[in-house]
């Protein structure tokens, strides 16, 4: 009788063989369908409860984030050295000197990151309208430039003209000064500062829009402009307190941070101590912490989820080995090599991790839908009905079902092995 | 030429404190397409005998040849290799995969073990379970078919490969007699048809009488040597 000849390995071979393998797998998950089931659902609730964390608190962080460094900080801000140590007495006499204004000018000029910058004045004042007296906390711009570096901060304006900023002898009054000085659009304020000298001036202003609070430093301060600023302070010099900058790409920051250090870093004064420092939005804002937070607990997630699948997918391998220990000793016995009997098991492992990510990818994504068709809105902090628009980046769903996979491949592997190893006489005798 | 020749062939034991000599220095050669059984009483050493000669278990000390090739101290994997190129086992409990179809379960040492290709590896099993009666059965699964009808396909599965030997560890200790002797009966023309030694370790005063050639072991050593049947 004819026989046939064992072909020679190649890759087409394993390409059958792989095939084979898959379609005895996935009968062997067929065979216990309640189990495969049941530990299919348990890695779809792990992946969508990742992935849904990662999608709510990621664009809640990018949420807080844009408005943070796009209507307040901008990306960076320079100012002179120990400035920020003293930011809340805003102090006059930490002003970057115009020279040195020019330095920094010419500097973020010609770097190719920067998209725009913009100087200010921060100040403290009297705020009046004639009855009444209250202190405030102001930031002077130039209008032009500060809506190119934070070009959010026109949307904060939440009555009265958005078109422009702001003209000179205008003021931008905080939502909650107006409400507590019973201000209106178009109403005339007065504006009395001190000077650097101790020297006192005033200034009336006309109410150009109210201005909505947000959380975080400056997200209370009034906006006046800038030269408004330096008459009213009597400063001749082109000073200013700080620089702030917008990059083009958030993700240069760190690359620019350390430009402006290595550029600014070897500037000294007199006493041979530094001018400048830089710092990014993250050293500014204290929800940098919150983010950084919200990291954490991700990573917390991603570890739990690892926990589930890797004893979930265990418990069902070594149930299985277990259960088809003579079915092992008898492909063992009849030529199936260790190596082959490895990859029986693993690919099931493997399965039952694609078979459970793949649905909790599916069920995330309907989920982020429905939510985002929604409109679901939060408040956070005084900044009510902030409306949760839920994304997940196509890297966080890869990254998220590659660990799930693999983690699945891993935790079959010990089962796989002991199976692999197992003496097909030993197994056969199991009953 | 013989295909199994053994020189003082042994086979220790132990567990925990105790050495068990399950055989005992034993001298045997069996000729190709012969149909041999060996009997004795549980403890014997049969299925021991039976599992050294399938390089499932290698012997303590000894020589051992099989197929004209020396298979006293193979590895693991080579041991494998070679029972899926040269051996057919029969279990007394048929032990067929049970989520493979009747043809599937003979198709699986060409698939899985030898890479036949896919035309000639089906020819091969229609053939066989042709041979054993089973030809219009191969859609059932185990569990749709009798015990004699899985014994049937066990023996297609050992032969698919056309192995030299095929060894039957109490082949019909789970089948009625009116089955048993059906088994007995196929396997005998099977190694007509194909030239294939059987080699079977049995209880069964009526499956011994079948044998052609028999060998009885009792504490590991030949009992009055070998019968011709």
């Amino acid at each position: 009788m004819e026989g046939g000849k064992p072909s020679t390995f190649n890759l087409n071979n394993l390409y059958k063989f792989m095939f084979s393998i898959f379609n005895l797998a996935i009968r062997n998950l067929r065979r216990y369908k309640r189990r495969t089931l049941l530990t299919s659902v348990l890695i779809t609730l792990g992946v969508v409860a990742v992935l849904l964390f990662v999608s709510v608190s990621g664009s809640f962080k990018a949420m807080m984030i844009g408005q943070i460094t796009d209507s307040m900080l901008g990306h960076l801000q320079v100012h002179r050295k120990g400035y920020l140590a003293s930011i809340d007495s805003l102090p006059l006499d930490r002003n970057l000197k115009g020279k040195q204004v020019a330095e920094v000018k010419e500097i973020l000029e010609g770097n190719d990151a920067v998209e725009a910058y913009s100087m200010r004045i921060k100040l403290g004042a009297m705020f009046s309208n004639f009855s009444e007296t209250t202190n405030i906390r102001l930031n002077a711009v130039n209008p032009k430039q500060e809506m190119q570096t934070v070009p959010m901060l026109i949307d904060r304006i939440i009555k009265g003209k958005k078109q422009g900023l702001l003209e000179k002898g205008e003021i931008l009054v905080p939502e909650l000064i107006a409400k507590g000085m019973k201000v209106k659009i178009g109403d005339t304020i007065v504006l009395v500062a001190t000077n650097k000298d101790g020297s006192v001036n005033g200034q009336p202003f006309v109410v150009r829009g109210i201005l909505e609070g947000i959380s975080g430093p400056g997200g209370r301060d009034g906006l006046i402009h800038l030269d408004d600023a330096r008459a009213l302070l009597r400063i001749e010099d082109r000073e200013v307190s700080e620089i702030s900058i917008r990059l083009k790409s958030m993700g240069r920051m760190n690359e620019v941070l350390d430009q402006l250090k290595d550029r600014l870093g070897p500037i000294k004064d007199k006493m041979g101590k530094p001018v400048f420092e830089v710092h990014t939005w993250e050293k500014l804002s204290p929800f940098f912490n919150i983010a950084e937070m919200i990291d954490l607990m991700t990573f917390f997630i991603k570890i739990m989820l690892v926990a589930i699948v890797l004893v979930s997918i265990m418990n069902v391998m070594i149930m299985a080995v277990y259960e088809r220990i003579n079915e092992i000793g008898t492909m063992a016995a009849i030529g199936t090599v260790p190596g082959k009997i490895l990859s029986l098991f693993m690919v099931e492992g493997f399965l039952l991790g694609i078979f459970g990510t793949l649905i909790g990818v599916v069920v995330s994504l309907i989920t982020i839908a429905g939510m985002n068709t929604a409109k679901i809105s939060f408040n956070f902090g005084r900044q009510k009905g902030l409306l949760l628009s839920p994304t997940i980046a196509l890297s966080d769903v890869v990254t998220v079902a590659g660990i799930v996979i693999a983690i699945a491949v891993l935790a079959s592997l010990q089962p796989a092995w002991k199976a692999a190893r197992m003496d097909p006489i030993t197994a056969l005798r199991h009953v | 030429m013989t295909l199994v020749t053994a020189k003082a062939l042994e086979k220790t034991y132990i567990a925990g404190d105790i050495t068990v000599r399950a055989i005992r220095g034993v001298d045997f050669t069996i000729e190709p397409a012969s149909f041999v059984s060996f009997v004795g009483p549980s403890g014997s050493g049969k299925s021991t005998l039976l599992n050294m000669i399938g390089c499932l278990d290698p012997p303590t000390s000894g020589f051992l040849e099989v197929a004209g090739q020396d298979v006293t101290h193979l590895s693991s994997k080579d041991s494998a290799r070679f029972r899926g190129k040269h051996i057919g086992f029969i279990f007394q409990d048929f032990n067929l995969i049970p989520v493979l179809t009747v043809f599937e379960n003979v198709e699986y040492p060409l698939q899985m073990v030898q890479n036949w290709p896919k035309e000639k590896r089906r020819k091969r099993v229609q053939e066989l379970l042709k041979s054993v009666g089973m030809a219009d059965q191969g859609a059932k699964y185990p569990n749709q078919i009798s015990g004699g009808q899985k014994q049937r396909v066990a023996v297609a599965r050992a032969l698919v490969t056309n192995a030299k030997l095929v060894l039957a560890d109490e082949p019909t200790a789970n089948l009625d007699s009116k089955t048993s002797n059906r088994i007995i009966e196929l396997m005998k023309d099977m190694r007509d048809e194909f030239g294939t030694t059987f080699i079977f370790s049995t209880h069964d005063p009526k499956v011994m009488k079948n044998a052609e050639t028999i060998f009885t072991l009792e504490d590991g050593r030949w009992e009055g040597g070998k019968v011709e049947g």
